[in-house]
Order: C-alpha cells, then sequence, then structure tokens
C-alpha cells in the first residue's frame, strides 16, 4: 500500500487519482498506523515552506515520517514535499526541514538570468545525471510539469535528474530509499504515471546517511 | 527548456462541450471527460474547462464532470467561469482543478485575486481578460464579452499580476473566432507589461498562426483554442510536429505523437 500523508497542504485528489490509475492500493492519511503499515510513502506538499514544515512538526507526524525512513521504507516527497527531505529552505527566511537528505533549498532567483519568469511554471525536459529507478522506463529529454520557485542545491550526490531552464536545476534526488521530485508526477501524463509506477516496485532499502536517528 | 504550451478549452454547459464564434451561435461538440481524455493522448500540454452554466444544478454537473476528468486524465486543469469568491476556488480545487482562471469575478471584486492567492498561491491563480479596441484603446469586457468596463486593459492586467495573478490569458475579442491569426498587437503589449506567462487565446485558424505566434512574440507562453481543435481542423500532434520543425520547443510525448 502507499501512504499519501495527509498534513493539511495542498489537493490530493489528483495524486491519489493517479496512483489509482496505475492500479495502485492507496490511501491518503494522517494515521501512523495506517502510515507504519504501509510498504511506501509519499510526501506531498504545495505552497510554502515554513508552513508546511510547522505543520509537519505540530501534527507530530515529521518525526515519525523520518523512523519510517529509517526502516528502509521507500520515501518520495514531491515538489514542496520532496523540498521538506532536505536540511534548510532559504524561503522567507531560513527554516529547517526533515534534514533526511543533505542540501539546502534556495530561490530559483539566484541562479536563473534576467528575463525568466518565475515561478517556473511549465513543461520541461529532464536530463539525468545518473542512472536512478524510478526513470527506468524514461527517455532523455522526457518532459514532465514543474510549478516552483525554489530548487534544492548543495546537495551534488543526491541529483539523478536536472531541468534546464538558463541554469540547471534540480528536478529529481534519490538517496538510498529516500527519493523527490521538483516537478509533479501526478501532472505529468504518462511519463508521470511511469515514475509512479517505477515507484511502486521500488524495494525498501536501509538509508546509509541515517545515522541522526 | 521550457516548452510552448497548447492548451485546448472546453466551453462546458450543462455538461457538455459548446464553442461559439464570436461568443454566440453555441454548437454542441461533446462529452467533456471523452475530448479530455482525447486531447490529453494527443499531446495536449494543459486543459481548461470553461463553465458556462448558469444554475446551480449545472455548478453540481460541471464539477461532477471536473471530478469524473481529473481521474482519468493527468495533465493540468484549469478551471474557469463562475469564479466570484475565494469559495468558489476551494469548490473546483476539491474536484481536482489545478489552478482557477477570474475574469468578471475578479472585476466585481478587485480583491478576489489577492484573498485566493493569498490563500492557494499565485500559481493557482488565471487572470483571463476579454479585451476588445474601443476608439484605440485596450478595453476590458465583463460578462463574457458582452459588456465594456471602460476599463483600460494592459494597466488593468498589470494590476491583477500585482495582487497575485500568475498567469494571464489574453483573449482578444476582436480576432475571436475569426481564423485569422492570434492578436500579435494586443500580446505584445501584454507580454511587455508583465512578467508572469501569457496565454494567447482568440484567432488560431490554421498551424501556422500559432508558429507566428511563438515566432514574433517570444514572451507568450501558450497557446489556446478552441473550435479548431474540437472540429479537427488543427490535430494537435500535427501542430507539435510543425513546431518542432520550425525550432519552437514543445512536449512531443503525447501518447499519439
Amino acid at each position: 500500500m502507499v501512504a499519501i500523508i495527509d498534513y493539511g497542504v495542498g489537493n490530493l485528489f489528483s495524486l491519489k487519482s493517479s496512483f489509482e490509475a496505475i492500479g495502485a492500493d492507496v490511501t491518503v492519511t494522517a494515521d501512523r498506523e495506517t502510515i507504519a503499515r504501509a510498504d511506501r510513502i509519499i510526501l506531498p506538499g504545495v505552497g510554502a515552506f515554513e508552513d508546511a514544515a510547522k505543520k509537519l512538526r505540530s501534527s507530530g507526524l515529521a518525526d515519525f515520517i523520518c523512523e519510517q525512513a529509517e526502516l528502509g521504507k521507500p520515501l518520495m516527497g514531491i515538489c514542496l514535499g520532496m523540498q521538506l527531505l532536505f536540511d534548510k529552505s532559504y524561503e522567507y527566511g531560513v527554516h529547517e526541514g526533515l534534514g533526511l537528505i543533505h542540501g539546502t533549498i534556495r530561490p530559483i532567483a539566484d541562479v536563473v538570468p534576467a528575463g525568466y519568469k518565475i515561478p517556473h511554471i511549465g513543461w520541461n525536459a529532464l536530463h539525468f545525471t545518473r542512472p536512478d529507478r524510478l526513470f527506468a522506463d524514461l527517455r532523455e529529454g522526457d518532459c514532465v510539469y514543474f510549478v516552483h520557485s525554489y530548487y534544492a542545491t548543495d546537495c551534488p550526490a543526491a541529483v539523478t535528474a536536472t531541468t534546464e531552464y538558463g541554469a540547471p536545476l534540480t528536478a529529481a534526488v534519490a538517496s538510498g530509499n529516500l527519493l523527490g521530485c521538483q516537478f509533479h508526477p501526478e501532472k505529468s501524463g504518462n511519463v508521470g504515471l511511469k515514475i509512479l509506477k517505477a515507484f511502486c516496485k521500488m524495494k525498501g532499502e536501509r538509508h546509509a546517511d541515517l545515522s541522526r536517528h | 527548456m521550457i516548452t510552448k504550451r497548447i492548451i485546448p478549452c472546453l466551453d462546458v454547459r450543462d455538461g457538455r462541450v459548446v464553442k461559439g464564434v464570436n461568443f454566440q451561435g453555441l454548437r454542441d461538440v461533446s462529452s467533456p471527460v471523452a475530448l479530455a481524455e482525447y486531447y490529453s493522448a494527443c499531446g495536449a500540454d494543459e486543459l481548461v474547462f470553461y463553465d458556462i452554466t448558469a444554475s446551480s444544478d449545472g455548478r453540481k454537473i460541471f464539477t461532477d464532470i471536473l471530478t469524473e476528468t481529473a481521474k482519468k486524465v493527468f495533465i493540468p486543469l484549469t478551471v474557469g467561469g463562475g469564479i466570484n469568491t475565494v469559495e468558489d476556488f476551494d469548490r473546483v480545487l476539491k474536484c481536482g482543478a489545478d489552478k482557477v482562471s477570474v475574469n468578471s469575478g475578479a472585476i466585481r471584486n478587485p480583491s478576489l485575486i489577492y484573498e485566493a492567492a493569498k490563500r492557494y498561491g499565485n500559481q493557482c491563480v488565471v487572470l483571463s481578460a476579454d479585451v476588445k479596441r474601443v476608439d484605440g484603446r485596450f478595453h476590458v469586457f465583463a460578462k463574457g464579452g458582452r459588456e465594456d468596463t471602460g476599463m483600460e486593459a494592459i494597466g488593468w492586467i498589470r494590476r491583477c499580476v500585482e495582487n497575485g495573478a500568475g498567469e494571464v490569458v489574453v483573449n482578444s475579442i476582436d480576432t475571436d473566432g475569426v481564423k485569422t491569426g492570434f492578436d500579435l498587437e494586443m500580446l505584445h503589449a501584454v507580454c511587455e507589461a508583465v512578467a508572469v506567462p501569457v496565454i494567447a487565446s482568440g484567432g488560431a485558424g490554421k498551424i501556422q498562426d500559432f508558429i507566428r505566434l511563438f515566432r514574433s512574440i517570444p514572451g507568450v507562453d501558450a497557446g489556446l483554442a478552441a473550435s479548431i481543435f474540437h472540429f479537427g481542423e488543427v490535430q494537435i500532434a500535427d501542430l507539435k510536429r510543425e513546431m518542432l520543425k520550425s525550432n519552437i520547443p514543445t512536449r512531443m510525448n503525447g501518447d499519439m505523437s
């Protein structure tokens, strides 16, 4: 079963529907027992980093998700959910994330040249920087749907794909059983569904870097 | 490189897709859900559902259709029509919309865009502006293009973006339904005024109209059309192949392309 964590940010209807469309057993939940029973976890998120991080902590789910990740369950963050996996974000101040993947979240305005519109909205091509199980059925240059103003950086070892927007921006990351997509696979047509299918096939594994727990 | 988007627009009344010429003479075309699935398979980059139903019963039919579509179609869905309050945003977002477009609602209630952007983020709020030349000036029209507000359009669009609109659909009433090409002069003026994505609407009659649009005005992010897609005068797969040949970045991974 795939558990989509419901911590009160964003609309999870499309995400749930996309898993249903590929025949996955999926549930949207904030219940720890249900999350514990799931064999893989999705951390979604749209909106502001600070607000989402607060909601995740105040619901008590932040530590619980970290514990679940430590068990080796495949855990994928999507969009802001991906950003939350990192150490910290510089979105309106400095805010701590879950610290599961080392790196920081910074404004794309830092690297994108003048004249490029922000947010980066629309379909952009994936360039794979190293092979990853999530992208086994994809081709170099396949397009996915992005909506974001911040991006993950200082995480060279974790980057699996970038996208070009005047500068290369981190599009996807992986670190053991932890995965993240800056784009929205649930809005990326067939390419997105292939990524979700690959996620559903992943086997769990222990994550070497999770020593802090 | 970010791609230029091709967006079919589905006007929905009482659960059916309709499209008028110059906003009059509606013709029934097809089932919205079936058409949405078809366009997604053809490589459409996004869909706009425009609710032109007047009654509250019709509203329920519309949101049911939206829900059914969002269960089957996994590309961004923008919903417009009858969006007057933040509660209206909530209603369609819960049914699977990703973005909500406001038109007359923003004219009647100038704080609507600000309030909605604060709650759902700028990326969720699309300004749809019906614009027509009146005595040599661009005017904003309300009520589906029937009523001249007297407001100058470029300044109005700029203010809406400052208030939080994350994208702008510019629908030229002058070229709508005429099929001789997009309103390049109007679109150029809007692209000069705002730094958010601009979606061109009104006037496309053939593939070359899209090529000319993207070549003439690099600031335009997307081309929107309705009847030429509904009646098969332009096939999205053909259009995208032609864009690729013309070195216009486009997404080629639709199932049928």
